[in-house]
């Protein structure tokens, strides 16, 4: 007998896809939040795998914040097509009409469109059980996460009260209400990611990689003029600066690093090689240590 | 801190040639580990420690470390590497970690997920979670200490959950000035101690993950020591794919994928074997047998899958199968049974009631199962049996489990997939336990259903009338004996054949055995419902008045009966004033303390959430609330 020898990759999309088919066959209502990122790509791509040759029987939804990059917008429009898959864009009525926007509401910005957006999103079309891509690697207080993320009928999160998770075997009941987040690449770390986009060819937003983009340096924080409504201060104008994206979110808050990688392996090779760790990019976790805890426990992701 | 070893020299590559780095990467295989130790045996040290050898530490992680470390450190100005790993602002507070912990790292070889659990008595749970997904675990000894009594939990605990490889750090040598003969000692303590619980073998390693001797690789403060370090240990240990693979082919189905009525693919993780296209199958439990069409993926059909892989399969033959039966080799099958001796883990604030039926999940399958009183319970720390009647948050014991239906399962020993199971309470939808099956019993199956000629319908149909259960439930002193009663009488001016079965009155004789601690009361329940149920089979229609506090056991009875045939009703009388009119003056008992476990009092009543029908008694009289009944029952 020949033993076939399975790879860590191999073994993280077996656990992955075992996870995504077992919330489709407990849950009522499932859903996939798709934020266009690598980290979505790759579970858009896992999702399916799992479920071929039928599509993934659930929808793909977008909590939109409006301030996303331009490229973001293209390749949901695509990706969620190619899968033939229903996409819902959500954007919080209440935040649009406020005109909320990352300049002049700073955190409010991330409160009303994306923890307040996603709550209503999931009430309004009842979804009872929708998958994150949110990885253990990613930040402190992510490391405990539970696969299978329990959250009270007005989405809160309690540490203290989530189930124990053994073998491959996961709890979905819930209460009336209830909701649950589910996270099927929590195993999975940044390269890891990388690695499994190269081998299966998956396709990702253009910004990860470098290309001189129109670019302003305020606050240390490299910012891509990706549009008119970016209100330039006195004395900046945008540069040409060749720059890609580690991470991807909300245009005004993602912070670009410069870089010549123009491939998959040079943007590997870059994150091999790097001395900061992804996150640093984003703006929302330098408020203080435990911040990513707070807002989780309010609901946000 | 000791100097990079040459497994790490991987920088150059990935500089000069990446598609090579990536090339060889993409062979790595997976290991995961729990590590076990108490606070205070450098635990978290060393997991921040395999951390930042292997480079998985960025510069603002760094960064930050270096000033939380001067903020609340506990190293003076050396790099704090517990802070690294320590998550919840809660537990950074009081310097412990109380929960279950993923961490990652990666060397040339192998990716490693880390499985960081406390090692505090009270959280036996985390560790048993932990360990449940390990491959592997890592045992902290501090070296000043030598072999405790958390250690024997530890070991145990590994043991128990079958993890076949198991380390032995003994760690802090630094603080023993690497003595040699320090070490000898412990290693030969433990092995001693393992023997006696049936560890077959263990690898015992001196370190310090404080100073990182013996980490990456061999440490010259230990020329001594010619074993190898603990990074190039890990990367080098068997992986479980042989023994996985050997095994007969199983499959839990956890999805059927039917997008068109041509297309029927069965989903699912392989728990054990190969499979390759034309291999005879078996569906259990049913039995039916047929050939694997086709492996299908999104790449194109495959010719082989192993365990491990979470596949599509066709069969050539459309034969029934569904989520939670189980595809295996035909000429290889798995033992079906509905009754089981298994280990189990308590880990939940309430006690494990015996039993009550709980949701019991296995593979892709979730059954009802009832939990009989333990058999012992086991002294985690001295592996002593204890008797006990229940267990509690973390108790460990072996007891008798007892499905609704036959289910097929090897023993835990042989497979984990196909061999764990977890317990899920009915209501509260809590993880309540973890359980590991060791055999079946035969006893369910050498009782065979003996078929009547006269069944239930002929019984019903001489009785001219539909049998059925009147349930009332509510507090002591509500009304509910009055108002059975009542309805009795009614039942019999109309010609119908009835019994009432009142709760003090089966107290006198069936249940007599039984006192009122949860458990108890829990087979008061059952026996009653058993007995209902043949009543109902004889035709008769059966009026019961018990206090029946609990939502579970009224659920279990309704399980038990034919669909329509059980109508709850709630005599629902607020405590104030069934208190009020304590008739048989027990309430002014239990207030004074004489009483024990009193519903209402200090014991819990829970309220049905959707009866058939509601007496309020406190605007009905007994006889219109027995019209009420009646009226529902004969429309």
């Amino acid at each position: 007998m020949t033993i076939k020898t399975l790879t860590h990759l191999q073994r993280l999309e077996a656990e992955s896809i075992h996870i995504l088919r077992e919330v489709v066959a407990e849950a009522e209502k499932p859903v996939m939040l798709y934020s266009v990122g690598k980290d979505s790509a790759v579970m858009l791509h896992l999702a399916k795998k799992a479920f071929y040759p039928a599509p993934p029987p659930f929808p793909l939804l977008h909590v939109d914040t409006t301030w996303k990059f331009r490229d973001m917008y293209a390749l949901r429009d695509r990706a969620a097509k190619a899968a033939g898959m229903d996409l819902i864009v959500y954007q919080n009525p209440e935040a649009l009409a406020k005109g909320i926007n990352p300049f002049d509401h700073g955190s409010l910005h991330t409160d009303m469109w994306k923890t307040e957006g996603l709550k209503q999103a999931l009430d309004q079309y009842g979804f009872d059980v929708a998958f994150g891509g949110a990885r253990r690697d990613e930040e402190k207080s992510r490391a405990k996460e539970r696969v299978f993320s329990f959250r009270s009928a007005n989405h809160r999160w309690d540490p203290k009260n989530q189930r124990p998770e053994l073998w491959r075997l996961y709890n979905a009941r819930k209460a009336k209400g209830e909701s649950v987040r589910v996270f099927p690449i929590s195993n999975w770390t940044e390269l890891d990611i990388w690695q499994y986009i190269y081998l299966e060819g998956i396709e990702i937003v253009p910004l990860y990689f470098a290309e001189p983009r129109p670019t302003v340096v305020r606050d240390g924080l490299t910012l891509m003029v990706d549009d008119e409504r970016f209100p330039l201060r006195e004395g900046e104008t945008p540069e040409m600066r060749s720059v890609r994206f580690r991470t991807l979110g909300c245009y005004p808050l993602t912070g670009a690093v410069e870089s010549e990688a123009r491939t998959l392996p040079e943007v590997i090779q870059e994150m091999l090689l790097t001395t900061t760790s992804e996150r640093q990019g984003r703006a929302i976790d330098h408020d203080q240590a435990a911040s990513m805890e707070k807002k989780k426990q309010e609901g946000y992701f | 801190m000791t100097t990079q070893d040459p497994i790490y020299k991987t920088d150059a590559l990935i500089a000069e040639n990446i598609e090579a780095y990536l090339e060889a990467h993409q062979h790595k295989t997976m290991l995961r580990f729990i590590t076990c130790g108490s606070v205070d045996d450098g635990k978290s040290t060393l997991i921040g420690r395999l951390l930042y050898d292997s480079k998985m530490i960025f510069e603002d992680q760094l960064a930050a470390l270096q000033a939380d470390s001067r903020k609340m450190g506990t190293q003076g100005q050396e790099i704090d590497f517990a802070l690294l790993v320590d998550g919840l602002a809660a537990e950074r507070e009081q310097g412990i970690t109380i929960d279950v912990a993923y961490r990652f790292f990666a060397t040339e070889k192998r990716k490693f997920i880390v499985a960081d659990t406390p090692g505090h008595e009270q959280y036996t749970r985390n560790m048993v979670t932990g360990a449940s997904t390990a491959d592997l675990a890592v045992i902290l000894i501090d070296a000043r200490k030598g072999v405790l009594t958390q250690t024997r939990r530890h070991s145990y605990l590994v043991h128990l959950l079958g993890i076949r490889h198991i380390v032995l750090a003994v760690n802090k040598m630094d603080l023993v000035d690497y003595d040699r003969a320090v070490f000898e000692r412990i290693r030969d303590d433990y092995a001693a101690f393992a023997r006696s619980i049936g560890i077959a073998d263990f690898t015992a390693i001196p370190i310090s993950g404080f100073k990182g001797d013996n980490i990456t690789g061999p440490s010259a403060n230990t020329p001594w020591f010619e074993g190898p370090a603990l990074l190039p240990y890990l990367e080098t240990v068997e992986v479980e794919d042989t023994r996985d693979q050997a095994g007969p082919f199983r499959m839990p189905v956890q999805w059927v994928n039917r997008p068109s009525l041509d297309f029927r693919g069965f989903c699912g993780l392989i728990a054990s074997g190969q499979v390759r296209p034309g291999d005879a199958v078996r569906v259990l439990p049913s039995g039916k047998t047929s050939k694997i069409a086709r492996i299908v993926s999104q790449e194109g059909d495959r010719d082989l899958a192993v365990a491990g892989e979470s596949v599509t399969l066709t069969l050539q033959d459309e034969i029934d199968c569904s989520r939670g039966q189980v595809l295996v080799a035909a000429q290889a099958p798995l033992e079906v049974a509905d009754q089981f001796e298994a280990t189990i883990v308590w880990m939940d604030e309430a006690e494990m009631v015996p039993g009550r039926a709980y949701w019991l999940k296995i593979g892709t399958q979730t059954v009802s199962a009832t939990i009989h009183a333990p058999k012992f319970e086991i002294n985690v720390n001295t592996q002593e049996h204890l008797a006990k009647k229940t267990l509690d948050l973390n108790a460990i014991g072996v007891a008798v489990v007892t499905t609704d239906r036959q289910i097929p399962f090897a023993s835990y020993a042989e497979n984990r997939d196909l061999g764990g199971f977890i317990l899920i309470d009915k209501h509260t939808n809590h993880t309540v336990a973890a359980g590991m099956i060791h055999f079946a019993l035969r006893r369910a199956q050498n009782i065979h259903w003996q078929a009547t000629d006269i069944g239930r319908d002929h019984h019903a149909a001489m009785k001219n009338q539909k049998p059925a259960v009147l349930w009332l439930t509510g507090l002591s002193g509500s009304g509910k004996s009055t108002i059975a009663n009542i309805v009795e009488r009614k039942l019999a001016r109309m010609n119908r054949h009835t019994f009432l079965l009142d709760g003090d009155n089966v107290r006198h004789g069936l249940n007599k055995d039984l006192g009122f601690t949860e458990a108890d009361r829990v087979e008061n329940i059952r026996r009653v419902g058993e007995v209902a149920k043949l009543m109902t089979d004889a035709g008769l229609i059966v009026i019961t008045a018990f206090i029946s506090p609990f939502r579970s056991e009224r659920e279990m009875v309704r399980g038990m009966m034919q669909p329509g045939e059980f109508l709850e009703v709630f005599v629902d009388t607020p405590l104030e004033v069934a208190e009020g009119r304590d008739v048989k003056g027990l309430y002014a008992k239990a207030r004074a303390g004489q009483l024990k476990n009193f519903t209402g009092i200090d014991s819990p009543y829970e309220a049905p959430e959707a009866p058939e029908i509601r007496i309020d008694t406190t605007e009905t009289s007994a006889d219109e609330a027995a019209d009420l009944i009646i009226a529902r029952l004969i429309p």
